[in-house]
């Protein structure tokens, strides 16, 4: 579905991707985990169009993204949250998903018209199933920036589903949770797997890589030095040494 | 009573020079180009009135279409800059207006007299409501129906998708775009909105003054027209009218008697009135 072909990028002279290949299949879920600083976000980020490759290729469902900007990878598919929650604060917790409604079943569904002067009324049964699944059903008219924490890592959720993905790119969705907040979030990312999402989870929390993905991919100075299943991995010397450290 | 008319025209007027830049505004966009847009919906419908003999309707209707077309060319270059880098692009293309209608003769004899702009002295005679025997409170009735035709658009937007999706834009480019908003469409229709709103408020402006000369759109026009809806804050469009008549009615004429003294106090009051209301007289009250 998603493959990267010795993709780089470089910032300067510093090698955030170096030459990465990594493949991700319709229907997995697919760990990326490595120390900090080694290329994880950046590699997200390229895939969602954040910044261009310095150079190799990323091809979703055979479609070069290359030339394509944000809002249209966004059309084929490809939907991300962010490692710092960026929701739009001053906006209460429903537009923040009626805002996100740019998919083409969106644009299929209502003329352009309804699509953007409509009020709130055509799209208030899908708003509310998403706000069900996120728990954020009884704060829908709150102010994003009036939730706690927790809340709003699960409404940058809701909005990225809000789009309808095929492929969500999750970015540390875990940081900074306790470990009941992790056991929700580990339920809800299989939900969406029977959904039929693809999910990229870039994560610290091992807890939860170990727990949800079906494959994982680590990454150090750019590079990938390991990829298997959870158990491979952990077991992988190499892997062991870029957490570690030690000669 | 022709003096509260007139108070009421000018309001109106600079309504809509404020709503013009208040739907800009809502996407973090810090226009100084508004007055240009202004100034060539002014010349538009004046010289269509005056040398062209149209009815002021459409002629409105092509100041607002001009405005916005010029409007809609600024935005896709501003597209490329932000912040203060904006506001120095959009004061230069605004100067450039200015100093275009400074240079700007187009003058044709009718009867025994030449009527048209003619550079720096301006363009006089824009006649078409004492021609028509419009009195002072039907000119008013005009604009108003105008500016309370934006304001209602303007509204109508607030409620929509569209709305929600300005004020995302304005707060976080890159999340909007990270679900999926075309940030080019959103922010080049903003400013094309804008745009014919203060086509159709030039319009007006220049024949309720029948005199309008380039000095009528400078910078100070310019800032006029972002403050409005600062002040005002940008939750809804009565904030930006609220604004219009704290500046107009209660700073620039109810101060009037104060003499030297008006100016220092006009800038002291709206400070007070920003530390009072931070987000605007009808902003939010918290953050």
């Amino acid at each position: 579905m998603l493959e990267l072909k010795a993709a780089s990028r470089h910032f300067g002279g510093v090698r955030a991707v170096d030459g990465l290949d990594f493949r991700v299949a319709e229907g997995e879920i697919v760990g990326l985990i490595g120390p900090n600083g080694s290329g994880k976000s950046t590699a997200v980020n390229l895939v969602a169009g954040l910044f261009p490759l310095t150079s190799g290729s990323i091809t979703f469902k055979g479609e070069n993204l290359e030339s394509l900007p944000m809002h249209k990878r966004l059309q084929l598919g490809i939907a991300r949250t962010f490692q710092n929650i960026r929701l739009f604060s001053q906006l209460s917790v429903w537009q923040n998903l009626w805002v996100a409604q740019n998919s083409p079943e969106d644009r299929a569904r209502r003329g352009f018209f309804a699509r953007w002067l409509g009020g709130q009324k055509g799209v208030r049964r899908e708003i509310a199933e998403l706000l069900e699944f996120s728990g954020l059903a009884a704060k829908q008219d709150e102010l994003a920036a009036n939730l706690a924490f927790g809340e709003q890592r699960r409404l940058e959720l809701a909005r990225a589903l809000a789009t309808r993905p095929k492929l969500l790119l999750l970015d540390e969705p875990a940081a900074g949770m306790n470990s009941e907040e992790i056991g929700q979030l580990r339920s809800r990312i299989l939900q969406l797997r029977s959904r039929g999402i693809t999910i990229v989870l870039v994560e610290h929390v091992m807890e939860l890589v170990m727990g949800v993905t079906d494959r994982i991919a680590v990454l150090n100075f750019g590079q990938k030095i390991a990829e298997g299943t959870p158990a491979q991995v952990q077991a992988d010397p190499l892997v062991r040494k870029a957490y570690l450290g030690g000669a | 009573m022709d003096f509260y008319y007139g108070m009421a025209q000018l309001i109106g007027v600079h309504t809509l020079l404020g709503l013009s830049a208040y739907i800009v505004l809502l996407t973090g966009q810090v226009s100084m180009a508004q007055a240009a847009f202004f100034a060539i919906g002014a010349y538009t419908a004046g010289m269509l009135t005056v040398l062209a003999g149209w009815h002021i309707v459409p002629a409105l209707g092509a100041s607002s279409i001009l405005g916005a077309a010029s409007a809609c060319a600024v935005g896709f270059p501003a597209l490329r800059v932000k912040g203060l880098m904006l506001v120095i692009a959009t004061l230069a293309f605004g100067e450039g207006v200015r100093l275009f209608f400074f240079n700007f003769d187009y003058q044709i004899a009718k009867g025994n007299i030449k009527v048209g702009p003619l550079g720096g002295e301006g363009f006089r005679q824009i006649r078409f409501f004492p021609e028509n025997g419009w009195t002072t409170f039907d000119v008013m009735l005009f604009i108003w129906v105008f500016a309370l035709l934006a304001m209602a658009v303007l509204w109508w937007f607030d409620r929509s998708r569209y709305g929600a999706v300005l004020r995302a834009v304005g707060e976080d480019e890159l999340a909007a775009q990270s679900v999926g908003v075309n940030l080019t469409a959103v922010k080049v229709s903003a400013m094309t909105v804008g745009g014919a709103i203060a086509g159709v408020g030039g319009g007006l402006y220049a024949h309720y003054t029948t005199h309008i000369e380039h000095s009528s759109f400078n910078v100070l026009v310019a800032t006029f027209a972002i403050a409005y809806p600062i002040v005002g804050g940008l939750s809804n469009v009565f904030g930006t009218l609220a604004a219009v008549i704290f500046v107009q009615a209660f700073l620039v004429e109810g101060l009037r008697d104060l003499g030297d003294w008006r100016n220092l106090l006009f800038g002291a009051l709206i400070v007070l009135a920003m530390n009072l209301r931070p987000h605007g007289l009808f902003g939010r009250r918290h953050a």
